[in-house]
């Protein structure tokens, strides 16, 4: 489903001397339908970029990242945009919606931009934010409000409204109590079960020994140790 | 698929100054392009030719015509232009006054361009304004007032309304939150949103503020100097700019 | 005769005129500008309507001017004057007697016929001026029959008033392409103006002359469900008893008494020598 050959990042620094770093070098990954991978290393090793990479959030320099079949680094902006609403959910750490926007609705978009039915979408978002145990009265709200579990809460609701077929999980269960980590796990499982791909971030270890069928140490793509 | 709108090559001069250069893109059906650049890049030139306020020296602009399919804009006859100016097209102005009659009550407003495509029925253009002011929230009863006893923001709103009541599919805006505070432009983000999300609207929307393009916009250009120097995904030029100037553009915004 | 040359203007100046006039007719409802001149007489006195007079009068011609239907008012007697002075011309007051009349706000209720024209005095030929006040602007929606504003104004006066209350200066639309301002007749008269006689229309000011060939298609903006309605005061005229006539008020006394009159004198005098007989004239008879 996921699948990285030779991927290279580098960052030019214009305003800082024309600065050229370049943070990732033939990075290769593969991740099958119903799999899920976790992305491992020390902080500022390029988990993160990664995930940017597969999202069509970074650009990367060389290489070719294939979600289904679309190859995220030659598609057009509306096929990756297609790609996102169809395929490839992301669950960040940061939720960024636009202000004032009641919760029910932020989490039933996803499925509102396919298409599907209001009542549908939100009858979903509320069975979502149910299990999630946002409490019915913070529904109304804009999330913008909330607590950062909240918010994350809220977040991972949005990411998991539609049933995509690509995952990215970035530290999904940091700042959830046990409870709401215990059903973000499940949420994980279930999606396993139906064949989604899955590439995470997850510093809770024992979470990862429980949904990850994979580590892969992003600490092997940087250029020093492949050089 | 056709594009909605195929941009080649377009050009403005003002005398030996560059306005806008080189401009080509391709717009889609449903997609909202973000046009961002400081003052003077050369954005609102480009927006103001593309909806034909302005004539350009030089490119195609080609519209995807409902009965002949593409034909360039800028070889249109007037009359047909301006034909698109009230059908398929809206342009949504920064100053609501310039896209409004101050003088005209807000359902008049809203129902002058059902009534300039041949609408004859009052009852019927009443009842088409009145729902239009209800979608961009303007209580129901504000319906017979004049825009002079609006605030920034409700003029916005009305601006959008008489916009879209003949159901355009391709709008222009120019900085359409400009000049509004922010829990107004907020409001007003989340309208557009949902109009454009609802309607299946493609929309060209110029502006300097880069959290209205991150929210509105799933494309951007960056233009600089009347040439655009960098286009992509919305959050891919934002998080991982390349050119020097988006760059700089990028880490000048002040984070709240 | 007198030292003028006849009709107060220059060949030259008729002749500028005349082509205007000619060309008014061929697009029925165009305004065509013209070099207007100045006339011994202030704007807002009928220059434009005088111009016309001028450039259409022949020596043969009888000359009728009325002001709000009456022939005795100020400016109808100074314009009278003026062409028998310059012209020396016939003048009636009697309107079939008439081969041009010139007018201010009214179209005679008795009808025209095809050797007669009618003579407008007009103020503002613009019909969309008051909603789009650029020329530029509105020369290019006549171009381009953009006439959507139009309706707007009659939708602002259904939305404020509950109906159409623009009761004179009511824009019409002439043979289906050019909208066109009546000059401020009562809507009363615009049924009127598709009719046998020509039609010129002479605003001085604005520097501008449209026209109306005979028996010119004239359909007054409406909607569909407000349609336009010629609406008069609903009593019979005082003096003469005409039933169909448009009627003046005329303030009798500072008690509230008031009587309605037609508006057009020269008809009422004609009705009441055949022996019509209004309620006033009944009541001073007793």
């Amino acid at each position: 489903m996921i699948k990285l050959s030779n991927v290279s990042k580098v960052f030019t620094l214009h305003n800082q001397g024309g600065t050229v770093l370049e943070v990732m070098r033939c990075a290769n990954l593969f991740v099958p339908a119903g799999e899920c991978v976790a992305l491992t290393g020390v902080s500022g090793a390029g988990k993160s970029t990664l995930m940017r990479i597969i999202y069509g959030n970074y650009v990367a320099a060389a290489g070719e990242v294939l979600v289904g079949d679309t190859d995220v680094t030659q598609a057009e902006p509306r096929e990756i945009l297609q790609l996102r609403r169809e395929t490839l959910g992301y669950v960040s750490q940061f939720l960024r919606v636009v202000p004032r926007v009641p919760t029910l609705e932020v989490v039933a978009e996803p499925l509102l931009s396919l298409g599907v039915d209001e009542q549908k979408a939100k009858a979903r978002a509320a069975e979502l934010l149910g299990r999630l145990n946002i409490p019915e009265a913070l529904w109304g709200l804009s999330p913008t409000t909330f607590s950062g579990g909240e918010q994350q809460r809220v977040n991972i609701a949005r990411g998991f409204a539609h049933n995509f077929p690509a995952l990215l999980l970035d530290e999904p269960t940091a700042s959830l109590d046990a409870t709401n980590r215990e059903v973000v796990l499940t949420l994980i499982e279930e999606a396993k079960a139906r064949g989604t791909a899955i590439v995470g971030i997850f510093h809770d270890e024992a979470a990862r020994e429980r949904v990850c069928d994979r580590e892969i140490d992003v600490t092997g793509f940087s250029p020093q140790v492949a050089a | 698929m056709t594009p909605l709108l195929s941009v080649k090559d377009v050009a403005k001069y003002y005398g030996p100054h560059i306005g806008c250069t080189d401009v080509s893109f391709d717009l889609y059906p449903g997609e909202v392009m973000g046009i961002v650049g400081e003052s003077g890049s050369g954005k609102s030139t480009l927006l103001n030719c593309l909806a034909g306020h302005l004539p350009a020296d030089r490119g195609e602009v080609f519209f995807d015509t409902r009965v002949d399919g593409p034909r360039d804009t800028l070889k249109m006859r007037e009359p047909e232009r301006r034909l698109l100016g009230r059908t398929d097209w809206a342009f949504v102005h920064q100053h609501a006054r310039d896209g409004l009659r101050m003088g005209v009550s807000a359902g008049g407003n809203v129902g002058e361009r059902l009534m300039a495509v041949g609408a004859r029925n009052y009852g019927d253009i009443r009842a088409n304004a009145q729902d239009w002011l209800g979608r961009v929230e303007i209580d129901a009863s504000r319906i017979d007032d004049r825009p002079t006893t609006f605030s920034g923001g409700m003029q916005q709103r009305l601006q959008i309304a008489r916009n879209l009541v003949t159901g355009p599919r391709l709008v222009f805006m120019d900085e359409p939150t400009g000049g509004l505070d922010v829990s107004v432009q907020a409001r007003l983000l989340d309208l557009l949103r949902g109009l454009v999300r609802d309607l299946g609207l493609s929309a060209i929307i110029v502006t300097h503020d880069l959290a209205v393009v991150r929210l509105l916009a799933d494309r951007l250009m960056v233009m600089k100097s009347g040439h655009v120097v960098e286009s992509g995904l919305t959050d891919q030029v934002l998080d991982d700019p390349q050119h020097a100037y988006t760059q700089l553009l990028v880490s000048s915004v002040l984070q709240v | 005769m007198t030292d003028y040359n006849f009709a107060y203007l220059d060949e030259q100046t008729k002749r500028m005129i005349r082509r205007a006039i000619l060309k008014g007719l061929a697009i029925p409802g165009y305004q065509v500008p013209f070099a207007s001149r100045e006339m011994p007489m202030p704007y807002g006195w009928g220059t434009g309507g005088v111009q016309v007079s001028a450039a259409t009068l022949t020596p043969d011609d009888t000359f009728k001017v009325i002001d709000q239907g009456a022939d005795d008012t100020t400016n109808a007697v100074s314009i009278r004057q003026f062409f028998e002075k310059t012209a020396d011309v016939e003048t009636t007051t009697e309107t079939s007697e008439a081969t041009v009349i010139q007018t201010r706000h009214r179209i005679p209720e008795e009808p025209l016929s095809e050797d007669q024209i009618l003579v407008y005095q007009v103020p503002i030929p613009e019909p969309l001026r008051f909603l789009e006040p650029r020329e530029t602007e509105t020369r290019k929606m006549h171009a381009l029959e953009e006439y959507g504003l139009m309706h707007v104004k009659l939708y602002e006066d259904i939305s404020r008033h509950g109906h159409i209350a623009t009761a004179y200066a009511y824009p019409v639309k002439v043979e289906g392409r050019y909208v066109m301002d009546p000059s401020p007749i009562p809507k009363f008269d615009n049924p009127k103006m598709e009719m046998a006689a020509i039609q010129l229309f002479g605003a001085g000011r604005e520097q501008r002359i449209y026209a109306l060939p005979p028996y010119t298609k004239v359909v007054s903006l409406d909607f569909e469900d407000h349609p336009f309605d010629p609406s008069k005061a609903p009593h019979p005229c005082g003096l003469c008893g005409a039933e169909h006539s448009y009627l003046d008020e005329v303030i009798t006394d500072d008690q509230g008494g008031r009587m309605f009159v037609c508006s057009d004198t020269d008809y009422c005098e004609k009705r009441r020598a055949a022996g019509h007989v209004g309620t006033l004239t009944q009541e001073a008879a007793a």
